[in-house]
């Protein structure tokens, strides 16, 4: 039986979609400010884009703990 | 102060001298009329097309999540609209919406810019004593989480820029250092001949 607790978790889940091209976006533009050269402004970009991805995921993970009897 | 290219005034530039930074308050000013322009007039082409592709392409996705209501201007009671504050961080794109918000307080239709119906117009307020929704409160209603997601965006985007016209103003935050404003211009530290 189809369990309709997670319906809404679905909706939610697409709308994190959301904000992908703002990390994208933030990165590059924080990155560029901080370096001149290309590269180092890619690597500074993949560097901060996994800094707040990871951010994200341990504030979902603690959220998730804390809501999981709920 | 100086327009000119400094390092080219001091001279030929070595291979390993930075782009200079020209006339930081020009750049600063390019930069924020339009995200990434005062970096071009600097002559740093690859970081002016990130800009502009990046802070542009998030002020124009928020604006069409939003359907170009959510930017908009209003100091109203009831709809003090300090989101704008950002928005305008991202210069020129984000003008139209004082213009909108002058002719509609001026009680002058606003203007037909051909993207979306009402562009960065005001919504109109319920009156005191009415129980009509207002225009806001539609909206809202039709456009639900988008209404959010395209503030963000736009607010986004007009911080960004502020980071971008800081990055004009003064070069990046480390590395190089274009912080050679200086040298040529009017805060010059020419070096001084000896007294004799």
């Amino acid at each position: 039986m189809l369990n309709l607790a997670f319906v809404p978790l679905l909706g939610v889940g697409t709308d994190l979609w959301y904000g992908l091209p703002l990390i994208v976006a933030i990165s590059l533009v924080y990155s560029g400010t901080r370096h001149e050269q290309n590269d180092q402004i890619l690597v500074g970009a993949l560097r901060t884009g996994t800094w707040i991805l990871g951010f994200m995921v341990a504030i979902f993970a603690v959220l998730g703990l804390m809501s999981w009897n709920l | 102060m100086s327009k000119t290219t400094p390092g080219r005034d001091a001279g030929a530039p070595s291979a390993t001298e930075e782009t200079p930074l020209k006339d930081p308050v020009l750049a600063a000013t390019l930069a924020w009329l339009i995200p990434g322009l005062g970096h071009w007039y600097q002559g740093r082409r690859s970081k002016a097309l990130l800009f502009f592709v990046c802070i542009l392409g998030t002020f124009v996705f928020g604006l069409y999540l939003g359907e170009g209501r959510v930017v908009y201007a209003s100091m109203r009671p009831g709809d003090n609209r300090f989101p704008y504050f950002c928005q305008v961080a991202v210069g020129l794109p984000a003008l139209p919406a004082l213009v909108q918000a002058y002719r509609v307080n001026h009680r002058d239709a606003p203007i037909n810019f051909g993207l979306w119906k009402d562009f960065m117009v005001p919504p109109a307020l319920t009156r005191p004593g009415q129980d009509n929704p207002s225009e806001l409160d539609k909206l809202h209603k039709r456009l639900n989480r988008f209404f959010e997601l395209g503030t963000v965006y736009t607010m986004v985007a007009g911080l960004l820029n502020v980071l971008a016209i800081y990055d004009a103003f003064a070069g990046p935050a480390e590395g190089n250092p274009s912080n050679k404003r200086g040298e040529g211009g009017e805060a010059s530290s020419a070096p001084r001949e000896a007294p004799s």
